[in-house]
């Protein structure tokens, strides 16, 4: 039986209610891509989210739309998300000794300060 | 250089074509909008719909401020025939095949001509060319990039071309001469719809013949009588559609 809807775009498509359409196969699904979007030039890219796409191209298209279509963006960086090599949530342990050391912490650094100073300096020569 | 009334009407016709083809398509383009063939380009293809229609709207600013009604007005309450769009624009949406066609085609025509509106004398008609530069350069872009892709397998490349075929003396119809061809190129207003055509056609072409498509021939016979207010059955339905709600109570606050 044909779609009957409120909305005449609906209509418009003429769908069969009782058909098939809309089923698909695991492998009619694009793969997906993840995006990197970069706010500033010589800021770091940032990972945004993912889209689907039957290429590299597509994707950046959709990227640009669904990622940047608001706010400022300057670059952005797509990336099979099949070609990222990531580490697994159960040996994330790999990780726990880190926390221990505080040697390795820049913290005793007094950078601001100094940084701070030569700004003071900057300013009065100027 | 000083307009007389040649010019003027001359520059009204030119930015009602624009705004017109913009506001149609816009509309039409919109009607895919939550059955798109996948999330993503359902929401790039509607974007790119509502970019149209900010895009007519600025148009029709400039008219309003030659004297012409003001743009809900412009855009709500005329019948078909007092369109100067395009018959390319007003056809239905169709397969997602002609959808990408038309964009296509329309696209790349919308970027030339605003490129050459860029050294216009109208100031106004400038600052519109030079603001939307960006914006339509991701919607030729984008055309570009769906074609490429669609050369890939025989059967999209297949129903490409005959989007293509089908739709080119549409295509033709958006380079329709203007009574006043002659007023807006000595004015420095529009350098014509044969330099636009010229223009366009080795740009479409170039691109089509390295994605693996062919293009029929400049000389094809065009679907003119749009830019006249000769519409074909498509446009009148439409219009009924986008001012269906504005109907009920155009003096309505939103």
């Amino acid at each position: 039986m044909k779609i009957d809807s409120l909305d005449p775009r609906i209509n418009r498509a003429n769908l069969d209610g009782d058909s098939k359409q809309g089923e698909l196969d695991p492998m009619d699904h694009f793969q997906t891509y993840e995006v990197f979007e970069q706010k500033k030039r010589g800021t770091h890219h940032i990972h945004v989210g993912s889209v689907h796409a039957p290429s590299s191209e597509l994707a950046m298209m959709f990227a640009k739309e669904q990622y940047s279509r608001r706010g400022q963006c300057v670059n952005l960086w797509v990336v099979k998300t099949s070609e990222i090599l990531a580490t697994q949530y159960e040996d994330a342990d790999i990780f726990e000794t880190t926390a221990s050391k505080h040697h390795r912490d820049p913290n005793s650094y007094k950078v601001m300060d100094r940084i701070k100073a030569f700004k003071e300096r900057q300013k009065q020569n100027a | 250089m000083e307009f007389n009334d040649k010019h003027v009407m001359g520059l009204k016709d030119l930015l009602y074509r624009m705004a017109d083809d913009l506001l149609i398509l816009g509309h039409r383009n919109s009607e895919w909008t939550g059955l798109g063939p996948i999330l993503e380009e359902d929401i790039a293809f509607s974007s790119m719909a509502q970019d149209k229609i900010g895009q007519s709207l600025a148009l029709y600013e400039i008219l309003q401020e030659l004297g012409e009604s003001d743009p809900d007005t412009v855009a709500f309450t005329r019948n078909a025939e007092q369109f100067h769009s395009c018959h390319l624009v007003e056809m239905p949406i169709g397969e997602y095949d002609f959808s990408l066609v038309r964009h296509f085609f329309f696209d790349h025509q919308s970027a030339l001509r605003m490129e050459m509106l860029v050294d216009t004398v109208v100031e106004p008609l400038q600052m519109v060319a030079r603001k939307f530069k960006g914006e339509i350069k991701y919607h030729t872009m984008h055309a570009d990039t769906w074609l490429k892709q669609l050369a890939a397998t025989e059967e999209s490349r297949l129903r490409i071309q005959t989007a293509i075929n089908e739709s080119f003396s549409m295509a033709l119809g958006m380079f329709e001469s203007s009574d006043y061809e002659k007023e807006l190129i000595e004015a420095n207003i529009f350098g014509g719809e044969d330099e636009l055509k010229a223009k366009w056609y080795e740009t479409v072409s170039e691109k089509l013949m390295a994605f693996g498509y062919t293009i029929p021939s400049l000389d094809s016979e065009a679907s003119n009588g749009g830019r006249k207010g000769q519409h074909t059955e498509y446009l009148q339905p439409l219009l009924d559609e986008m001012t269906e709600v504005f109907s009920i109570d155009p003096a309505a606050d939103w």
